[in-house]
């Protein structure tokens, strides 16, 4: 069995290194394919809006730029009366920029690369990870741990080789943003934050592009197109940010898989209907979804406000103003939608490291173990023995803390410990145990995660 | 007066989990018509369970809350001075910034 355990391991591994030997050449061919491509393009006339025409630049004489492969690819929207040649066309010589290569931008990419958008460009800065699979759909284990441009990038060449892919593999920033969407004919904010919208939409403000801005979270869904036909941008809707406890997280709050799937579909489907001049756009009209009572509400928005900072009659937002504004003070939230800033309440003695934590435990330490996360947390993992009392009813069960400390052993003397999932609510809870008397809790430094990472690296992290 | 009052985007956890509500209230006395502004304040008083600072900020929505009479945007029909008929659907949305 033994022998038989080792036989498996070995070829894992060899398929693992066999499977990233293959990726990599999978992306030096279409990184050389992409170099041909500009090559040939040079070569001919370059088309008016700066882009490569790419393959129509074999004229196949029928009037319509479209070559035999193309017309046999897209045959199926060619077919469509209401899109048709003409559509298409315009699409190919199209260029659309998705800002953000996650849960929004996975399906928004694959399909805009399938459908033949002359060149795709893509923003992002972050890695895969595990718990990004449920959703960000684009991404394949494989690909853990490297650039999730990268990973977005190999996904749409393998669909569609024929289409121009970019990667802009950096955090999209003051600095940078006005370069790079200026390239680019339409805007997707596949974004994961709030400031990160704000920075967006007043970006294309700026430079005159319509942005298709989706989001979801939990279990319902956005949808809008800003700054087009003379309909709001995403400030006339929101002229004052939000308060940053309003900004939840997927990392926090949770999102199903498939609710940002379906919003990154319609925005995909809008981008298209932009950049290939078919339809009406979702201007002044907000899509919302509720995927749990599978309500979809298509809603009357405000128009462009008059007295909007960035778009209005009087506002003289600059290119020099957006370069030197600073979103994450505007929003009180960082550019990224990463863990929250470690806090840092308490005075030394009231804390402890996972590891001491774990050094009492295993000498017999009396004590008692309060977990302060949301019940549905402290279901997926626990401690054993903790008491799990949520934060926010810490207040009215202080008795169960008494209780357990008596019958631990003789009131106040056992030790009282709390832990939470990152640390950072442990110490608010610390802190309001002392002030109403429990001056010994002492609150378990970097919670769960640390537990996880110092002491137990079996542990779950989520 | 009967209205429907519903809650999305994460202001449902306000008031108990609970999305739709199907409401009866009254025209302040004195008044002609009920107006957004006493819906706010009813609102405020009898859904709205725990941080209401969440909701309100001053003696309006808090920012980044989108407020819909009968699928169309507040804006247009005059926010708070908006005037409300029996039967109509009151949506409050909080903005999401996730992906
Ligand atoms: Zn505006």
């Amino acid at each position: 069995m033994d022998s038989g355990g080792a036989d498996a391991a070995r070829i894992l591994s060899e398929i693992k290194g066999l499977k990233a030997t293959k990726s990599d050449i999978e992306a030096k061919i279409s990184a050389l394919e992409a170099q041909l491509k500009d090559l040939n393009c040079r070569n001919d006339a370059v088309s008016s809006n700066g882009s490569c025409p790419l393959a129509t630049s074999l004229d196949s004489g029928l009037g319509h730029g479209l070559s035999p492969e193309m017309i046999h690819r897209y045959s199926r929207q060619l077919l469509l009366p209401s899109f048709g040649v003409q559509a298409q066309s315009n699409l190919l010589k199209s260029s659309i920029l998705v800002v953000g290569a996650g849960g929004l931008g996975s399906p928004a990419l694959l399909y805009l690369a399938a459908c033949g958008v002359g060149r795709l460009g893509i923003v992002d800065n972050d890695e895969v990870e595990l718990n990004n699979m449920h959703r960000q759909i684009i991404h394949t284990e494989a690909y853990i741990g490297r650039l999730k441009v990268e990973s977005a990038a190999a996904a749409c060449r393998a669909i569609n080789s024929t289409v121009q892919i970019v990667e802009h593999k950096e955090a999209l920033r003051t600095s940078n943003a006005l370069e790079i969407l200026s390239k680019y004919d339409v805007v997707v904010d596949a974004t994961d934050n709030a400031p990160g919208r704000y920075m967006i939409s007043d970006c294309c403000v700026v430079l005159g592009k319509p942005l298709v801005s989706g989001a979801a979270l939990g279990l319902e869904g956005q949808l809008s197109v800003y700054n087009y036909n003379g309909g709001p941008c995403y400030r006339c809707l929101f002229p004052t940010p939000p308060p940053t406890t309003a900004c939840q997280r997927c990392s926090d709050s949770g999102v199903l898989g498939v609710v940002p799937g379906i919003i990154g579909c319609l925005q995909a489907l809008e981008a298209i209907k932009i950049a290939s001049a078919v339809g009406e756009p979702l201007v002044g009209r907000m899509l919302l979804f509720d995927a749990l009572s599978g309500r979809i509400r298509i809603v009357k928005i405000r128009g462009r406000s008059l007295h909007c900072e960035v778009c209005g009659e009087n506002a003289t937002f600059t290119r020099q103003q957006f370069q030197e504004f600073d979103y994450e003070k505007f929003t009180q939230s960082p550019l990224s939608a990463s863990a929250p800033p470690k806090l840092n309440l308490l005075s030394g003695d009231s804390r402890i490291s996972s590891k001491d934590y774990n050094e009492r435990l295993k000498n017999g330490e009396v004590h008692i173990l309060v977990d302060v996360r949301p019940e549905h947390h402290f279901r997926i993992v626990s401690l054993p023995n903790s008491l799990n009392i949520p934060l926010s009813t810490l207040e009215k069960r202080l008795a169960e803390i008494s209780s357990a400390l008596r019958e631990a052993e003789g009131q106040r003397d056992a030790s009282l410990y709390v832990i939470c999932r990152r640390g950072n609510d442990s110490q608010r809870a610390v802190n309001y145990l002392h002030d109403i008397g429990f001056t010994s809790a002492k609150d378990i430094i970097g919670g769960l995660e640390s537990w996880a990472r110092d002491v137990d690296p079996s542990f779950p992290t989520y | 007066m009967q209205l429907t009052v519903e809650f999305g985007g994460g202001l449902e956890l306000l008031c108990n989990s609970v999305k739709i509500h199907n409401i009866n209230i009254e025209t302040p006395k004195g008044a002609q018509q009920l107006a957004m502004r006493d819906l706010l304040v009813w609102v405020q008083n009898n859904l709205i369970k725990e941080r209401p600072e969440m909701f309100i900020k001053g003696d309006t929505v808090r920012p980044g809350v989108l407020v819909l009479v009968n699928d169309c945007d507040w804006e247009l029909s005059g926010q708070l001075d908006t005037t409300l008929e029996e039967k109509d659907v009151v949506v409050f949305i909080s903005t999401l910034h996730g992906g």
